[in-house]
């Protein structure tokens, strides 16, 4: 019998898969969060049909109705009335645009221009990145509320001034987290294959790099709508949002304030859509970042 | 382990530099404080007097270079409105931010910590489905909702416990819970999720094949690598809560930096809003070196690394 | 024949999965004695880690757990035991070598830690003692300037020495049986030899029972003294390791063996096995191996084999070798 010495090889056979991930998760689409985040773009989006009366009416009469489920209440006013007797219903569909407006916009403006940083800084690296990060730490350890309410005593309460308060401050978190991703790309082969082929700056970050930044960007702009409109509800609550008349739901939770125990409705029923709101957000946030890029658990 | 300190602590310098900058600019932007201090009826030459009194007519290079050396000194001048030395206020002020930041962070913790752990042990399971779904509310409630929620009923009507004031420890509890509250939702996320990648690893594959018992395999094999992230997060939750606070300063009437700085703005008192923004400014700047060196403390890879 | 360490006599581990129960492992025998190294051989799936957690009872949890079948270590029945009597089996009676030592060291605690923890643990040492024999330990591993090393971080160390603390920690009871699952796989080739030769070296120091997992017949021609090819969570092959070389009873032997390009041999086409792996949840009945076997008969799709003897020490499960008229 021959007694030859086997060559060293590993078994040529291929990898055998089948056997599934025990702990996988139904990874169902979220369909009650997309459901809530379609019905609110839609009432904001239609809020002028929508709405069944003028949200602004008031009408002392009529004062502090409850809803129509409860005892007094009317099916003139589903959601009841507030304190000025305007139609509670009216003033949430209404409520809808701003806080939904301004937490997508913010959101848009703040990881545009961050994602830009971002990509930036971590393709030069070196002084240019040293410098970008400094200054991207500086911006986020300044207070949000603080820059809004300065924005507000010093140009006035207004929509502009929230979007801009807050995408000024939040465009930071985008820098760092995309600056993360870019300098793990940058150690990748087709970075250096792509710079080898002679492509330049601009072409590297817009061809290669951003693409596969694009996951890490949809779950953080998710996450963070559901930050941004509560941020405006504070502010608004606190009197520097969005001013009067408009209604917004921050100042409707404030102006509820001291009725919490006796019209409920004034301030919970806003408080419930921001509620709603920022779950579904949150939920689909979460969902999107367990299907697209699981390593950012973190956020 | 020195030359990362030093390292991190000339970066912290930097930071708060361009901060001073950006916050003289802003408070010189809420516009003319002399208009909220003198009379109606005062006098162009009274202004005039005014303005020369206080420094204000100075070109803004050499206020802003005035500004910068006392700071260091802690001198930030008086304030427009009280006529003290703005430091006197926020002595008085910034020990109950602090308090009441600690508190609510303590608090938090001590809730997150076991919750979350205990949520990725006996994943699937009722106390895993019920934690995660806190998590996830206390993310997505608004703090200033649950904080006159909380006043209204529990302070008002049932009369449990007092919203603020100065109770003692009691008067802690309210505020401190509400401002925690989101934290406790994040922590406990993060630990659960943390801990799960870490139990599935080799490593605490291995402690289990060394006949490691399992409680010494979770608090201490697992739990020291789930950590990393959480305390990173620790320090920007606890930023967060140094900013959040405003909000719930003013809802529970607590006297605070919080408060002091909406008193300020309200009336464009330019040395104290400079002042506010940069100490929270420090107070955030000492807060991630300390993350970042208890960072370095844990995993060995940063120390010998950079 | 000496004595066996560890028997195993028709083991059954189920895995439970949304696509369905997979078994895992599906009526395994084997035995080890001391001084002897047995080589678990086959493809990815095919059981053999299953196979080794389920000796110490660390499968899975909660979706798997052991159906059927005893193991008995020195005698002693280990499928009825508590939790609590398997945490005093690990370690200290059966040892376990990952493959990839950069993650199974522990990255946030010294080389020294984890070394002092099982000595700790085992022995009872505490203090002065405890350091000088973790030293030692490292010197039996021939880790050089063990006493320094204890004090540096598995970042610190390459691979070949991450794997001797691996192998150092292993045997600091000493076991009576060490489960070596592909433990040079991730080193380089040039080390992979020396690691053997220090497997080898502890083996006949402490006299221990070794079951050595791989999908590398190079080496299994080198370190083991018999062999298991296992496929489907069965074992269809075992026999010292001579006559599994030269006289596969088994398709799938025949085929793997097959496989395998030689130097000097005359240039013939590379054989593959024909077919897919098998879907471990949707087994066909019959033979696990019928669909892909060049040699198969009728009565292989319908009726699955049991062991036949196929020479000295060598069975398989085949039937081929039904004697016959069976």
């Amino acid at each position: 019998m021959p007694a030859e010495p086997l060559a060293d090889r590993a078994l040529p056979l291929p990898d055998v898969a089948a056997r599934p991930d025990p702990a996988a998760r139904g990874r169902r689409l979220p369909v009650v969060s997309l459901g809530i985040i379609t019905i609110f773009v839609l009432v904001a989006i239609l809020a002028p049909l929508l709405s069944p009366g003028d949200p602004g009416e008031q009408s002392l009469r009529n004062r502090f109705k409850p809803p129509v489920w409860m005892e007094g209440g009317s099916s003139r006013h589903l959601l009841g009335t507030d304190r000025l007797g305007r139609d509670m219903l009216s003033r949430i569909v209404w409520g809808s645009r701003v806080s939904l407006t301004a937490g997508v916009v913010t959101v848009l403006l703040a990881s545009a221009f961050g994602a830009a940083v971002g990509l930036v800084a971590g393709y030069h690296g070196g002084t240019v990145d040293a410098v970008l990060m400094r200054v991207t730490d500086a911006t986020m350890s300044f207070p949000v509320i603080l820059l809004a309410l300065i924005l507000a005593v010093t140009v006035g309460p207004s929509f502009t001034n929230v979007v801009v308060a807050i995408a000024v401050i939040l465009w930071a978190r985008y820098a760092r987290v995309i600056r993360g991703q870019v300098l793990t790309l940058m150690g990748l082969d087709f970075i250096a294959q792509a710079r080898i082929a002679g492509a330049g700056a601009w072409r590297i970050i817009t061809r290669h790099l951003f693409p596969n930044t694009l996951n890490t960007l949809v779950v953080l702009v998710t996450l963070q709508i559901g930050y941004v409109i509560i941020v405006e509800a504070s502010l608004s609550f606190l009197g520097a949002g969005i001013p009067p008349p408009t209604p917004a739901w921050g100042s409707m939770i404030s102006e509820g304030r001291e009725f919490v125990t006796s019209a409920w409705w004034v301030s919970g029923l806003p408080g419930l859509a921001i509620l709603l709101v920022v779950l579904a957000f949150n939920l689909l946030g979460d969902w999107l970042r367990d299907t697209l890029d699981p390593k950012l658990r973190q956020l | 382990m020195i030359r990362f300190v030093v390292s991190r602590v000339l970066q912290s310098l930097v930071a708060l530099a361009i901060l001073s900058v950006v916050v003289f600019v802003l408070a010189r932007a809420t516009g003319d404080p002399l208009q909220l201090i003198l009379p109606m009826s005062a006098t162009p030459e009274e202004y005039a007097e005014a303005r020369h009194y206080l420094g204000l007519d100075r070109p803004y290079v050499e206020q802003y270079l005035s500004f910068v050396g006392r700071a260091v000194t802690g001198d930030f001048g008086n304030s427009l409105r009280a006529r003290r030395p703005v430091i006197e206020l926020i002595r008085e002020r910034l020990p109950n931010s602090l308090r009441l930041a600690a508190f609510a962070m303590g608090i938090s913790l001590s809730i997150a910590f076991p919750l979350g752990i205990l949520a990725a042990v006996k994943k699937g399971t009722g106390l895993d489905r019920t934690a995660q779904v806190i998590a996830v509310l206390g993310q997505s409630l608004p703090t200033f909702w649950v904080a006159i929620v909380l006043v209204e009923v529990v302070a008002g009507r049932l009369q449990w416990l007092p919203a603020g004031g100065n109770q003692g420890f009691t008067s802690y509890v309210l505020p401190g819970f509400t401002l925690g509250w989101f934290v406790v939702a994040g922590m406990m996320r993060l630990l659960r999720s943390g801990m799960l990648e870490v139990l599935d690893s080799e490593y605490v594959k291995l402690a289990r094949v060394k006949g490691v018992v399992e409680h010494r395999v979770v608090w201490m094999h697992a739990l020291k690598n789930a950590l990393i992230p959480v305390v990173t997060f620790a320090g920007i939750y606890f930023s967060i809560l140094v900013t959040t606070a405003i909000v719930v300063e003013t809802v529970f009437a607590w006297p605070g930096l919080g408060r002091l700085a909406y008193e300020g703005i309200s009336s464009r008192d330019f040395p104290v809003i400079q002042a506010v923004v940069l100490t929270t400014a420090a107070i955030v700047a000492v807060v991630n070196l300390s993350v970042d060196c208890l960072y370095a403390v844990i995993d060995p890879r940063i120390r010998h690394a950079r | 024949m000496s004595v066996p360490v560890i028997e195993v006599h028709d083991l059954r581990t189920h895995l439970v999965t949304r696509w369905g129960t997979i078994k895992a492992v599906d009526g395994v025998s084997f035995s080890v004695a001391e001084g002897e190294t047995l080589g678990l051989v086959g493809e990815s799936g095919s059981g053999k880690s299953m196979t080794c957690l389920s000796l110490v009872r660390l499968t899975p949890r909660p979706a798997s757990h052991i159906v059927g079948g005893s193991v008995r270590l020195d005698g002693d029945e280990l499928t009825t035991k508590t939790e609590a009597e398997m945490q005093r089996i690990r370690g200290r009676k059966i040892a376990m070598i990952l493959q990839d030592p950069m993650s199974s060291l522990n990255p946030v605690f010294s080389v020294g830690m984890q070394v002092r923890e099982p000595l700790a643990m085992y022995h009872g040492l505490r203090g002065a003692t405890l350091t000088e024999r973790a030293a030692a330990l490292l010197a039996s591993v021939r880790i050089p300037s063990p006493a320094a090393r204890l004090r540096a971080f598995p970042y610190q160390l390459s691979g070949g020495m991450r794997q001797r603390v691996v192998g150092a920690m292993a045997i600091a009871a000493p076991p009576r049986l060490l489960i070596a699952d592909e433990p040079t796989t991730s080193l380089d080739l040039t080390i992979q030899a020396q690691y053997l030769g220090l497997l080898e070296e502890l083996q006949d120091r402490h006299r221990l029972a070794m079951i050595f997992i791989t999908h590398n017949l190079g080496i299994v021609s080198r370190i083991c003294d018999r062999v298991a090819v296992m496929y489907a969570g069965r074992i269809v092959e075992a026999g010292p390791v001579r006559r599994i070389f030269t006289a596969p009873a088994h398709p799938y032997t025949q085929a793997l063996l097959e496989s395998i390009p030689r130097l000097g041999a005359r240039t013939e086409r590379l054989t593959a096995i024909e077919g897919q792996p098998p879907d471990l949840a949707r087994l066909p009945g019959g033979c696990s191996f019928a669909p892909r076997c060049p040699q198969v008969m009728d009565r292989c799709r319908t009726e699955a084999p049991p062991e036949f003897e196929a020479g000295p020490g060598q069975v398989s499960r085949c039937w081929l070798r039904a004697p016959a008229g069976g």
